[in-house]
Protein backbone atom coordinates (compact mmCIF):
# COMPACT_ATOMS: atom_id res chain seq x y z
CA UNK A 1 0.00 0.00 0.00
CA UNK A 2 2.58 2.55 0.84
CA UNK A 3 4.63 1.68 -2.01
CA UNK A 4 1.51 2.42 -4.26
CA UNK A 5 1.10 5.47 -2.39
CA UNK A 6 4.55 6.33 -2.67
CA UNK A 7 4.74 5.79 -6.47
CA UNK A 8 1.39 7.73 -6.61
CA UNK A 9 3.63 10.96 -5.16
CA UNK A 10 6.43 10.52 -7.84
CA UNK A 11 4.12 10.49 -11.00
CA UNK A 12 1.73 12.65 -9.81
CA UNK A 13 2.25 15.47 -13.21
CA UNK A 14 1.40 12.11 -14.85
CA UNK A 15 -1.34 11.65 -13.10
CA UNK A 16 -2.31 15.03 -13.80
CA UNK A 17 -1.94 14.91 -17.22
CA UNK A 18 -4.09 11.79 -17.27
CA UNK A 19 -7.40 13.86 -15.29
CA UNK A 20 -6.89 17.02 -17.90
CA UNK A 21 -6.94 14.73 -20.73
CA UNK A 22 -10.03 12.96 -19.87
CA UNK A 23 -11.64 16.52 -19.23
CA UNK A 24 -10.17 17.49 -22.67
CA UNK A 25 -11.18 14.66 -24.35
CA UNK A 26 -14.67 14.62 -24.04
CA UNK A 27 -14.88 18.57 -23.95
CA UNK A 28 -13.92 18.50 -27.72
CA UNK A 29 -15.76 15.91 -29.53
CA UNK A 30 -19.07 16.61 -27.15
CA UNK A 31 -20.95 18.40 -30.01
CA UNK A 32 -20.07 16.38 -32.94
CA UNK A 33 -23.30 15.70 -35.18
CA UNK A 34 -23.95 11.90 -35.72
CA UNK A 35 -22.71 12.45 -39.48
CA UNK A 36 -19.47 12.42 -38.13
CA UNK A 37 -19.16 9.26 -35.83
CA UNK A 38 -17.29 7.31 -38.17
CA UNK A 39 -14.71 9.39 -39.54
CA UNK A 40 -14.17 10.90 -35.96
CA UNK A 41 -13.68 7.03 -34.90
CA UNK A 42 -11.55 6.51 -37.48
CA UNK A 43 -9.31 9.88 -36.80
CA UNK A 44 -8.97 8.72 -32.83
CA UNK A 45 -8.12 5.39 -34.30
CA UNK A 46 -5.04 7.01 -36.23
CA UNK A 47 -4.10 9.07 -32.90
CA UNK A 48 -3.69 6.23 -30.87
CA UNK A 49 -1.00 4.68 -33.12
CA UNK A 50 1.26 7.37 -31.15
CA UNK A 51 1.84 3.87 -29.60
CA UNK A 52 4.61 3.46 -32.22
CA UNK A 53 6.64 5.32 -30.49
CA UNK A 54 6.75 3.25 -27.74
CA UNK A 55 7.38 0.26 -30.31
CA UNK A 56 10.47 2.80 -31.71
CA UNK A 57 11.68 3.12 -28.14
CA UNK A 58 11.36 -0.90 -27.85
CA UNK A 59 13.38 -1.62 -31.10
CA UNK A 60 15.86 1.22 -30.73
CA UNK A 61 16.97 0.10 -27.17
CA UNK A 62 17.09 -4.01 -27.76
CA UNK A 63 20.56 -5.05 -27.71
CA UNK A 64 21.56 -6.77 -30.94
CA UNK A 65 21.31 -10.20 -29.14
CA UNK A 66 18.34 -10.34 -27.49
CA UNK A 67 16.32 -11.45 -30.37
CA UNK A 68 13.07 -11.75 -28.42
CA UNK A 69 13.20 -7.72 -27.81
CA UNK A 70 14.20 -7.49 -32.01
CA UNK A 71 11.85 -9.70 -33.08
CA UNK A 72 9.00 -8.09 -31.00
CA UNK A 73 9.92 -4.61 -31.57
CA UNK A 74 9.86 -5.31 -35.00
CA UNK A 75 6.75 -6.64 -35.38
CA UNK A 76 5.76 -3.95 -32.85
CA UNK A 77 7.05 -1.08 -35.38
CA UNK A 78 5.27 -2.70 -38.22
CA UNK A 79 1.88 -3.34 -36.88
CA UNK A 80 2.23 0.27 -35.08
CA UNK A 81 2.92 1.87 -38.43
CA UNK A 82 0.12 -0.07 -40.31
CA UNK A 83 -2.00 1.69 -37.68
CA UNK A 84 -1.24 5.00 -38.25
CA UNK A 85 -0.66 5.67 -41.56
CA UNK A 86 -3.68 2.87 -42.64
CA UNK A 87 -6.04 5.49 -40.01
CA UNK A 88 -4.91 8.39 -41.31
CA UNK A 89 -5.05 7.47 -44.75
CA UNK A 90 -8.83 5.49 -44.13
CA UNK A 91 -10.08 8.72 -41.94
CA UNK A 92 -8.99 11.31 -45.39
CA UNK A 93 -10.71 9.17 -47.68
CA UNK A 94 -14.06 9.12 -46.20
CA UNK A 95 -13.45 12.92 -44.84
CA UNK A 96 -12.75 13.12 -48.93
CA UNK A 97 -16.27 12.31 -49.45
CA UNK A 98 -17.29 15.33 -47.59
CA UNK A 99 -15.81 18.03 -49.43
CA UNK A 100 -18.16 20.47 -50.80
CA UNK A 101 -18.16 20.48 -54.62
CA UNK A 102 -19.35 23.94 -56.50
CA UNK B 1 20.09 20.75 -26.61
CA UNK B 2 18.51 17.10 -28.23
CA UNK B 3 15.98 16.06 -25.41
CA UNK B 4 14.83 19.72 -25.60
CA UNK B 5 13.67 19.59 -28.95
CA UNK B 6 12.40 15.85 -28.38
CA UNK B 7 10.40 17.51 -25.25
CA UNK B 8 9.37 19.99 -27.41
CA UNK B 9 8.35 18.07 -30.57
CA UNK B 10 5.87 15.83 -27.76
CA UNK B 11 4.19 18.68 -27.10
CA UNK B 12 3.20 20.36 -30.13
CA UNK B 13 2.45 16.75 -31.54
CA UNK B 14 0.06 16.69 -28.54
CA UNK B 15 -1.09 19.99 -29.10
CA UNK B 16 -2.08 19.01 -32.97
CA UNK B 17 -3.67 15.87 -31.14
CA UNK B 18 -6.18 18.05 -29.28
CA UNK B 19 -6.74 20.35 -32.06
CA UNK B 20 -6.73 17.29 -34.45
CA UNK B 21 -9.82 15.70 -32.97
CA UNK B 22 -11.63 19.43 -32.30
CA UNK B 23 -11.49 20.17 -35.91
CA UNK B 24 -12.64 16.48 -36.75
CA UNK B 25 -15.77 16.69 -34.98
CA UNK B 26 -17.23 19.45 -37.10
CA UNK B 27 -18.05 18.64 -41.58
CA UNK B 28 -16.25 22.25 -42.38
CA UNK B 29 -13.09 21.35 -41.04
CA UNK B 30 -12.69 17.66 -40.56
CA UNK B 31 -10.64 16.99 -43.34
CA UNK B 32 -7.67 19.68 -42.37
CA UNK B 33 -8.41 18.19 -38.55
CA UNK B 34 -6.85 14.52 -39.86
CA UNK B 35 -3.80 16.54 -41.64
CA UNK B 36 -3.20 18.56 -38.55
CA UNK B 37 -3.22 15.27 -36.29
CA UNK B 38 -1.12 13.41 -39.09
CA UNK B 39 1.66 15.85 -39.00
CA UNK B 40 1.72 16.09 -35.69
CA UNK B 41 2.63 12.53 -35.66
CA UNK B 42 5.09 12.30 -38.06
CA UNK B 43 6.49 14.91 -35.95
CA UNK B 44 6.75 12.72 -32.55
CA UNK B 45 7.93 10.01 -34.41
CA UNK B 46 10.69 11.24 -36.15
CA UNK B 47 11.70 13.23 -33.36
CA UNK B 48 11.34 9.45 -31.47
CA UNK B 49 13.83 8.39 -33.92
CA UNK B 50 16.94 10.95 -33.75
CA UNK B 51 16.60 12.37 -30.78
CA UNK B 52 15.75 10.08 -28.22
CA UNK B 53 18.26 9.21 -25.56
CA UNK B 54 18.23 7.13 -22.27
CA UNK B 55 20.81 7.81 -19.77
CA UNK B 56 22.32 9.88 -22.69
CA UNK B 57 22.63 6.97 -25.25
CA UNK B 58 20.33 7.31 -28.51
CA UNK B 59 18.86 4.46 -30.35
CA UNK B 60 19.71 2.37 -32.00
CA UNK B 61 19.08 -0.52 -34.95
CA UNK B 62 17.74 2.35 -37.89
CA UNK B 63 17.86 -0.59 -40.17
CA UNK B 64 15.38 -2.83 -38.22
CA UNK B 65 13.11 0.77 -37.14
CA UNK B 66 13.31 1.84 -40.80
CA UNK B 67 12.30 -1.25 -42.12
CA UNK B 68 9.54 -1.56 -40.05
CA UNK B 69 8.38 1.97 -40.78
CA UNK B 70 8.87 1.17 -44.31
CA UNK B 71 6.38 -2.10 -44.53
CA UNK B 72 4.17 -0.33 -42.13
CA UNK B 73 3.99 2.57 -44.79
CA UNK B 74 3.48 0.38 -47.64
CA UNK B 75 1.21 -2.20 -46.88
CA UNK B 76 -1.28 0.48 -44.68
CA UNK B 77 -1.64 3.13 -47.49
CA UNK B 78 -2.06 0.17 -49.86
CA UNK B 79 -4.73 -1.47 -47.92
CA UNK B 80 -6.31 1.67 -46.90
CA UNK B 81 -6.43 2.73 -50.67
CA UNK B 82 -7.74 -0.41 -52.12
CA UNK B 83 -10.52 -0.98 -49.73
CA UNK B 84 -14.28 -0.72 -50.92
CA UNK B 85 -16.19 2.36 -49.87
CA UNK B 86 -18.52 -0.61 -48.17
CA UNK B 87 -15.84 -2.07 -45.72
CA UNK B 88 -14.23 0.70 -44.25
CA UNK B 89 -15.65 -0.16 -41.08
CA UNK B 90 -13.65 -3.55 -41.28
CA UNK B 91 -11.11 -1.64 -42.08
CA UNK B 92 -11.58 0.54 -39.07
CA UNK B 93 -11.57 -2.34 -36.76
CA UNK B 94 -8.41 -3.98 -38.52
CA UNK B 95 -5.80 -1.16 -37.94
CA UNK B 96 -7.43 -0.51 -33.69
CA UNK B 97 -6.24 -4.03 -34.01
CA UNK B 98 -3.24 -3.41 -34.66
CA UNK B 99 -2.76 -1.15 -32.20
CA UNK B 100 -3.34 -2.92 -29.40
CA UNK B 101 -0.93 -5.53 -30.64
CA UNK B 102 1.41 -2.95 -30.76
CA UNK B 103 0.74 -1.92 -27.40
CA UNK B 104 0.61 -5.52 -25.71
CA UNK B 105 4.03 -6.45 -28.12
CA UNK B 106 5.80 -3.51 -26.35
CA UNK B 107 4.45 -4.80 -22.68
CA UNK B 108 5.32 -7.99 -23.19
CA UNK B 109 9.36 -6.83 -24.14
CA UNK B 110 9.49 -4.78 -21.49
CA UNK B 111 8.42 -7.29 -18.94
CA UNK B 112 11.35 -9.07 -20.65
CA UNK B 113 13.19 -6.26 -19.51
CA UNK B 114 12.09 -5.89 -15.91
CA UNK B 115 12.65 -9.56 -15.05
CA UNK B 116 15.63 -10.01 -16.39
CA UNK B 117 16.78 -6.71 -14.25
CA UNK B 118 16.81 -6.58 -10.61
CA UNK B 119 16.09 -2.96 -10.07
CA UNK B 120 14.79 -1.40 -6.67
CA UNK B 121 11.64 -3.23 -6.30
CA UNK B 122 8.87 -0.18 -5.45
CA UNK B 123 9.71 1.35 -8.96
CA UNK B 124 9.39 -2.46 -10.16
CA UNK B 125 5.78 -2.97 -8.86
CA UNK B 126 5.08 0.50 -10.67
CA UNK B 127 6.18 -0.30 -13.73
CA UNK B 128 4.63 -4.01 -13.17
CA UNK B 129 1.00 -2.59 -12.56
CA UNK B 130 1.34 -0.35 -15.96
CA UNK B 131 3.07 -3.42 -18.20
CA UNK B 132 0.12 -5.67 -17.07
CA UNK B 133 -2.43 -3.29 -17.87
CA UNK B 134 -0.78 -2.53 -21.65
CA UNK B 135 -0.76 -5.93 -21.96
CA UNK B 136 -4.48 -7.14 -21.18
CA UNK B 137 -6.03 -3.65 -22.39
CA UNK B 138 -4.15 -4.09 -25.73
CA UNK B 139 -4.50 -8.14 -26.10
CA UNK B 140 -8.35 -7.69 -25.56
CA UNK B 141 -8.27 -4.69 -28.29
CA UNK B 142 -6.38 -7.01 -30.47
CA UNK B 143 -8.14 -10.27 -30.39
CA UNK B 144 -11.95 -8.20 -30.25
CA UNK B 145 -11.56 -6.49 -33.49
CA UNK B 146 -10.06 -9.05 -35.18
CA UNK B 147 -13.44 -10.50 -34.18
CA UNK B 148 -15.28 -7.47 -35.02
CA UNK B 149 -13.61 -7.48 -38.39
CA UNK B 150 -14.34 -11.02 -39.17
CA UNK B 151 -17.83 -10.05 -38.34
CA UNK B 152 -18.45 -7.31 -40.31
CA UNK B 153 -16.87 -9.14 -43.16
CA UNK B 154 -19.27 -11.83 -42.99
CA UNK B 155 -16.17 -14.39 -41.92
CA UNK B 156 -17.54 -14.69 -38.13
CA UNK B 157 -20.71 -15.37 -37.18
CA UNK B 158 -22.61 -14.60 -33.96
CA UNK B 159 -21.78 -17.10 -31.18
CA UNK B 160 -23.20 -17.03 -27.59
CA UNK B 161 -23.75 -19.95 -25.33
CA UNK B 162 -25.35 -20.46 -22.31
CA UNK B 163 -23.87 -18.19 -18.95
CA UNK B 164 -21.35 -16.39 -21.41
CA UNK B 165 -21.08 -13.36 -19.20
CA UNK B 166 -20.54 -15.29 -16.17
CA UNK B 167 -17.88 -16.99 -17.83
CA UNK B 168 -16.41 -13.81 -19.40
CA UNK B 169 -16.58 -12.29 -15.66
CA UNK B 170 -14.32 -15.44 -14.21
CA UNK B 171 -11.65 -14.46 -17.39
CA UNK B 172 -12.08 -11.56 -16.25
CA UNK B 173 -11.29 -12.46 -11.95
CA UNK B 174 -8.70 -14.04 -13.04
CA UNK B 175 -6.97 -11.90 -15.02
CA UNK B 176 -7.35 -9.48 -11.52
CA UNK B 177 -6.25 -12.61 -9.34
CA UNK B 178 -2.93 -13.12 -12.13
CA UNK B 179 -1.77 -10.01 -12.14
CA UNK B 180 -2.15 -9.20 -8.52
CA UNK B 181 -0.49 -12.64 -7.38
CA UNK B 182 2.51 -11.24 -9.89
CA UNK B 183 2.72 -8.32 -8.46
CA UNK B 184 2.96 -9.54 -4.60
CA UNK B 185 4.21 -12.48 -4.33
CA UNK B 186 7.76 -13.04 -5.42
CA UNK B 187 6.85 -16.15 -7.92
CA UNK B 188 9.64 -18.32 -9.10
CA UNK B 189 9.00 -18.48 -12.55
CA UNK B 190 7.00 -14.91 -13.34
CA UNK B 191 6.98 -15.42 -16.88
CA UNK B 192 4.71 -18.67 -16.42
CA UNK B 193 1.84 -16.50 -14.90
CA UNK B 194 2.85 -13.60 -17.56
CA UNK B 195 1.67 -15.38 -20.35
CA UNK B 196 -0.82 -17.17 -18.42
CA UNK B 197 -2.22 -13.28 -18.51
CA UNK B 198 -1.42 -12.65 -21.84
CA UNK B 199 -3.55 -15.77 -23.24
CA UNK B 200 -6.24 -15.03 -20.69
CA UNK B 201 -6.84 -11.68 -22.44
CA UNK B 202 -6.63 -12.77 -25.87
CA UNK B 203 -9.44 -15.43 -25.38
CA UNK B 204 -11.18 -12.57 -23.16
CA UNK B 205 -11.28 -10.35 -26.00
CA UNK B 206 -12.56 -12.92 -28.39
CA UNK B 207 -15.54 -13.94 -26.12
CA UNK B 208 -16.28 -10.13 -25.41
CA UNK B 209 -17.14 -9.71 -29.00
CA UNK B 210 -18.55 -13.00 -30.02
CA UNK B 211 -21.95 -12.82 -28.59
CA UNK B 212 -22.69 -9.07 -30.14
CA UNK B 213 -24.52 -8.81 -33.13
CA UNK B 214 -23.40 -7.87 -36.17
CA UNK B 215 -25.34 -4.44 -36.74
CA UNK B 216 -23.77 -3.26 -33.27
CA UNK B 217 -20.29 -3.68 -34.35
CA UNK B 218 -19.84 -0.09 -34.86
CA UNK B 219 -20.80 0.52 -31.20
CA UNK B 220 -18.06 -2.18 -30.25
CA UNK B 221 -15.19 -1.10 -32.45
CA UNK B 222 -15.60 2.46 -31.06
CA UNK B 223 -15.38 0.91 -27.47
CA UNK B 224 -12.46 -1.09 -28.64
CA UNK B 225 -10.81 1.99 -29.83
CA UNK B 226 -10.97 3.65 -26.76
CA UNK B 227 -9.14 0.68 -25.00
CA UNK B 228 -6.57 1.03 -27.43
CA UNK B 229 -6.06 4.50 -26.54
CA UNK B 230 -5.94 3.78 -22.82
CA UNK B 231 -3.45 0.81 -23.79
CA UNK B 232 -1.27 3.45 -25.51
CA UNK B 233 -1.32 5.58 -22.67
CA UNK B 234 0.10 2.92 -20.49
CA UNK B 235 3.17 3.09 -22.86
CA UNK B 236 3.26 6.61 -21.97
CA UNK B 237 3.32 6.13 -18.30
CA UNK B 238 5.91 3.61 -18.66
CA UNK B 239 8.45 6.05 -20.13
CA UNK B 240 7.29 8.90 -18.72
CA UNK B 241 6.15 10.04 -22.45
CA UNK B 242 3.55 12.68 -22.84
CA UNK B 243 3.22 12.48 -26.03
CA UNK B 244 2.05 8.65 -26.02
CA UNK B 245 -0.01 10.01 -22.72
CA UNK B 246 -1.60 12.88 -23.92
CA UNK B 247 -3.11 10.66 -27.41
CA UNK B 248 -3.65 7.58 -25.77
CA UNK B 249 -5.62 9.58 -22.68
CA UNK B 250 -7.04 11.80 -25.48
CA UNK B 251 -8.68 8.93 -27.43
CA UNK B 252 -9.42 6.78 -24.61
CA UNK B 253 -11.87 9.72 -23.17
CA UNK B 254 -12.84 11.11 -26.32
CA UNK B 255 -13.25 7.45 -27.87
CA UNK B 256 -15.87 6.31 -24.74
CA UNK B 257 -17.99 9.72 -24.85
CA UNK B 258 -18.47 8.50 -29.07
CA UNK B 259 -19.35 5.35 -28.23
CA UNK B 260 -21.81 6.35 -25.37
CA UNK B 261 -23.04 8.89 -28.21
CA UNK B 262 -23.53 5.94 -30.76
CA UNK B 263 -25.24 4.17 -28.70
CA UNK B 264 -27.75 7.27 -28.06
CA UNK B 265 -28.35 7.87 -31.56
CA UNK B 266 -29.94 4.17 -31.55
CA UNK B 267 -31.79 5.01 -28.55
CA UNK B 268 -29.89 2.28 -26.57
CA UNK B 269 -27.50 2.00 -23.61
CA UNK B 270 -24.26 0.73 -23.40
CA UNK B 271 -24.43 -2.24 -21.13
CA UNK B 272 -27.72 -3.28 -23.61
CA UNK B 273 -25.71 -3.20 -26.54
CA UNK B 274 -22.66 -5.36 -24.48
CA UNK B 275 -24.70 -7.76 -22.83
CA UNK B 276 -26.61 -8.39 -26.64
CA UNK B 277 -30.03 -7.89 -27.39
CA UNK B 278 -29.30 -7.94 -30.86
CA UNK B 279 -28.06 -11.63 -31.10
CA UNK B 280 -29.39 -13.68 -28.01
CA UNK B 281 -32.79 -12.51 -28.45
CA UNK B 282 -32.99 -12.30 -32.19
CA UNK B 283 -34.43 -16.06 -32.17
CA UNK B 284 -37.15 -15.52 -29.58
CA UNK B 285 -38.85 -12.49 -31.71
CA UNK B 286 -38.89 -14.30 -35.19
CA UNK B 287 -41.55 -15.79 -33.69
CA UNK B 288 -44.11 -13.17 -34.22
CA UNK B 289 -46.48 -14.14 -36.63
CA UNK B 290 -49.03 -12.22 -38.89
CA UNK B 291 -47.49 -11.95 -42.04
CA UNK B 292 -50.15 -11.78 -44.75
CA UNK B 293 -49.23 -10.94 -47.74
CA UNK B 294 -46.61 -8.42 -49.81
CA UNK B 295 -47.70 -7.11 -52.82
CA UNK B 296 -45.23 -6.27 -55.84
CA UNK B 297 -44.49 -3.45 -58.05
CA UNK B 298 -43.84 -3.16 -61.66
CA UNK B 299 -41.15 -1.14 -63.07
CA UNK B 300 -43.27 1.05 -65.43
CA UNK B 301 -45.63 1.32 -62.44
CA UNK B 302 -43.39 2.36 -60.28
CA UNK B 303 -41.44 5.00 -62.65
CA UNK B 304 -44.69 6.23 -63.59
CA UNK B 305 -45.91 6.79 -59.41
CA UNK B 306 -42.37 8.57 -58.66
CA UNK B 307 -42.45 10.90 -62.00
CA UNK B 308 -45.81 12.25 -61.27
CA UNK B 309 -45.03 12.92 -57.35
CA UNK B 310 -44.41 15.92 -55.79
CA UNK B 311 -42.23 15.23 -53.55
CA UNK B 312 -39.74 11.90 -53.39
CA UNK B 313 -38.12 10.69 -50.24
CA UNK B 314 -35.23 7.93 -51.13
CA UNK B 315 -34.07 6.34 -47.68
CA UNK B 316 -30.89 4.51 -48.36
CA UNK B 317 -29.56 1.52 -46.41
CA UNK B 318 -27.19 -1.27 -46.50
CA UNK B 319 -28.53 -2.95 -49.60
CA UNK B 320 -27.23 0.52 -51.33
CA UNK B 321 -24.00 0.26 -49.99
CA UNK B 322 -23.04 -3.03 -51.48
CA UNK B 323 -25.05 -2.58 -54.70
CA UNK B 324 -22.71 0.58 -55.01
CA UNK B 325 -25.66 2.11 -56.20
CA UNK B 326 -24.99 5.33 -55.21
CA UNK B 327 -24.34 7.22 -58.43
CA UNK B 328 -27.33 5.48 -60.41
CA UNK B 329 -29.42 6.45 -57.34
CA UNK B 330 -28.18 10.32 -57.89
CA UNK B 331 -29.12 9.78 -61.80
CA UNK B 332 -32.71 9.17 -60.55
CA UNK B 333 -32.45 12.12 -58.03
CA UNK B 334 -31.67 14.12 -61.09
CA UNK B 335 -33.80 13.17 -63.81
CA UNK B 336 -36.83 13.40 -61.17
CA UNK B 337 -35.57 16.57 -60.56
CA UNK B 338 -35.71 17.64 -64.19
CA UNK B 339 -39.41 16.71 -64.18
CA UNK B 340 -40.19 18.86 -61.06
CA UNK B 341 -40.17 16.31 -58.85
CA UNK B 342 -38.38 17.36 -55.17
CA UNK B 343 -36.24 14.54 -54.67
CA UNK B 344 -35.29 14.67 -50.87
CA UNK B 345 -32.97 11.45 -48.74
CA UNK B 346 -34.02 10.59 -45.32
CA UNK B 347 -30.64 9.30 -43.76
CA UNK B 348 -31.05 7.42 -40.48
CA UNK B 349 -27.98 7.60 -37.90
CA UNK B 350 -27.77 4.35 -38.27
CA UNK B 351 -28.24 3.18 -41.54
CA UNK B 352 -25.86 0.69 -43.01
CA UNK B 353 -23.24 -0.87 -41.38
CA UNK B 354 -22.41 2.64 -39.69
CA UNK B 355 -22.79 5.81 -38.26
CA UNK B 356 -22.63 8.83 -41.12
CA UNK B 357 -22.13 5.51 -43.36
CA UNK B 358 -25.20 6.69 -46.41
CA UNK B 359 -23.35 10.11 -46.12
CA UNK B 360 -20.04 9.24 -46.99
CA UNK B 361 -21.87 6.96 -49.47
CA UNK B 362 -24.35 9.87 -50.93
CA UNK B 363 -21.29 12.26 -51.03
CA UNK B 364 -19.33 9.51 -52.97
CA UNK B 365 -21.70 10.12 -55.78
CA UNK B 366 -22.00 14.26 -55.82
CA UNK B 367 -25.09 14.06 -54.15
CA UNK B 368 -25.35 17.61 -52.86
CA UNK B 369 -25.12 18.69 -49.21
CA UNK B 370 -28.78 19.95 -47.88
CA UNK B 371 -30.57 17.01 -49.98
CA UNK B 372 -29.83 14.66 -46.75
CA UNK B 373 -32.02 15.42 -44.31
CA UNK B 374 -31.67 13.70 -40.85
CA UNK B 375 -34.10 11.72 -39.40
CA UNK B 376 -36.44 13.93 -36.77
CA UNK B 377 -36.66 16.41 -40.19
CA UNK B 378 -37.39 13.24 -42.52
CA UNK B 379 -40.00 12.55 -39.91
CA UNK B 380 -41.12 15.64 -40.33
CA UNK B 381 -41.38 15.84 -43.94
CA UNK B 382 -43.12 12.38 -44.55
CA UNK B 383 -46.76 13.36 -44.12
CA UNK B 384 -46.28 15.90 -47.20
CA UNK B 385 -43.86 13.16 -49.53
CA UNK B 386 -46.60 11.46 -51.81
CA UNK B 387 -43.73 8.53 -52.63
CA UNK B 388 -40.92 6.47 -50.11
CA UNK B 389 -38.34 5.00 -52.35
CA UNK B 390 -36.59 2.26 -49.91
CA UNK B 391 -32.85 1.61 -51.24
CA UNK B 392 -32.03 -1.53 -49.66
CA UNK B 393 -33.04 -0.26 -45.78
CA UNK B 394 -34.65 -2.53 -43.33
CA UNK B 395 -34.38 -2.34 -39.34
CA UNK B 396 -34.55 1.96 -39.58
CA UNK B 397 -38.00 1.33 -41.16
CA UNK B 398 -38.84 -1.25 -38.75
CA UNK B 399 -42.37 -0.28 -37.58
CA UNK B 400 -42.26 -2.82 -34.98
CA UNK B 401 -39.47 -0.52 -33.25
CA UNK B 402 -42.27 1.18 -32.10
CA UNK B 403 -44.84 -1.05 -31.47
CA UNK B 404 -43.57 -3.87 -30.29
CA UNK B 405 -41.93 -4.44 -27.09
CA UNK B 406 -40.62 -7.58 -27.67
CA UNK B 407 -38.99 -6.90 -30.67
CA UNK B 408 -34.71 -6.21 -29.91
CA UNK B 409 -35.12 -3.42 -31.81
CA UNK B 410 -37.79 -2.07 -29.48
CA UNK B 411 -36.63 1.72 -28.61
CA UNK B 412 -34.90 2.77 -31.58
CA UNK B 413 -35.74 5.89 -33.26
CA UNK B 414 -37.15 4.95 -36.94
CA UNK B 415 -37.97 6.77 -39.85
CA UNK B 416 -41.85 6.75 -40.28
CA UNK B 417 -42.40 6.28 -43.54
CA UNK B 418 -45.64 5.18 -42.88
CA UNK B 419 -46.94 8.46 -43.00
CA UNK B 420 -46.29 9.33 -46.49
CA UNK B 421 -48.65 8.33 -49.50
CA UNK B 422 -46.78 5.13 -50.58
CA UNK B 423 -43.85 3.35 -49.68
CA UNK B 424 -41.76 1.52 -52.41
CA UNK B 425 -39.44 -0.96 -51.03
CA UNK B 426 -36.37 -2.10 -53.15
CA UNK B 427 -35.11 -5.02 -51.42
CA UNK B 428 -33.20 -8.25 -53.47
CA UNK B 429 -35.42 -10.66 -51.62
CA UNK B 430 -37.62 -11.04 -48.47
CA UNK B 431 -34.77 -11.99 -46.26
CA UNK B 432 -34.98 -10.31 -42.92
CA UNK B 433 -32.08 -7.88 -42.21
CA UNK B 434 -29.35 -7.24 -40.10
CA UNK B 435 -30.90 -7.99 -36.89
CA UNK B 436 -32.63 -11.18 -38.16
CA UNK B 437 -35.80 -9.57 -37.43
CA UNK B 438 -39.45 -9.76 -39.87
CA UNK B 439 -40.30 -6.28 -40.77
CA UNK B 440 -44.40 -5.94 -40.87
CA UNK B 441 -43.94 -3.31 -43.23
CA UNK B 442 -43.64 -5.24 -46.15
CA UNK B 443 -47.08 -6.47 -45.30
CA UNK B 444 -48.89 -3.12 -45.00
CA UNK B 445 -51.02 -2.05 -47.79
CA UNK B 446 -49.08 1.33 -48.28
CA UNK B 447 -45.54 -0.82 -49.20
CA UNK B 448 -45.75 -1.91 -52.25
CA UNK B 449 -42.09 -4.39 -53.36
CA UNK B 450 -39.57 -3.87 -55.65
CA UNK B 451 -37.45 -7.16 -56.20
CA UNK B 452 -34.03 -7.25 -57.05
CA UNK B 453 -30.51 -5.89 -57.04
CA UNK B 454 -29.95 -1.62 -55.90
CA UNK B 455 -28.44 -0.90 -58.56
CA UNK B 456 -30.05 -3.22 -61.69
CA UNK B 457 -33.32 -1.73 -60.78
CA UNK B 458 -32.33 1.64 -60.58
CA UNK B 459 -30.93 2.06 -63.78
CA UNK B 460 -34.44 -0.08 -64.71
CA UNK B 461 -36.09 3.15 -62.80
CA UNK B 462 -33.97 5.56 -64.80
CA UNK B 463 -34.46 3.80 -68.14
CA UNK B 464 -38.53 3.82 -67.81
CA UNK B 465 -38.05 7.36 -66.14
CA UNK B 466 -36.42 8.81 -69.43
CA UNK B 467 -38.91 6.53 -71.72
CA UNK B 468 -42.28 8.10 -70.26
Amino acid sequence: MEQLLQWFTQHQQIIYIVVLMVFVGIEVIGRVPSVLHTPLMSGANAIHGVVIIGAIIVMGKAEPDNYLALALGFVAVIVGTLNVVGGFVVTDRMLEMFRKKK
Amino acid sequence: MGINILALSYLIASVTFIVGLKMLSNPASARRGNMVAAVGMVFAIFATIFLYEEQSEGLGNYGWIFGGLIIGTVVGTLAAKKVKMTAMPQMVSLFNGMGGACAALISIVEFDHLVHSASSESIQNGSLLIIMLGLIIGSVSFSGSMVAWGKLDGRVGDYAFKGQHIFNLVLLGAMIALTSYLMLATSASPAFYFYVVLAIALIYGIFFVLPIGGADMPVVISLLNSFTGVAAACGGFLYDNNAMLTGGILVGAAGTLLTILMCRAMNRSLTNVLIGSFGGGAATAAASGAQGTYKEISLSDAAVVMSYANKVMIVPGYGLAVAQAQHACHELEKILTDKGVEVKYAIHPVAGRMPGHMNVLLAEADVSYDRLMEMEQANEDFPTTDVVLILGANDVVNPAAKTDPASPIYGMPILEVEMAKTVIVNKRSMKPGYAGIENDLFFRPKASMLFGDAKKVLQDLIAEVKNL
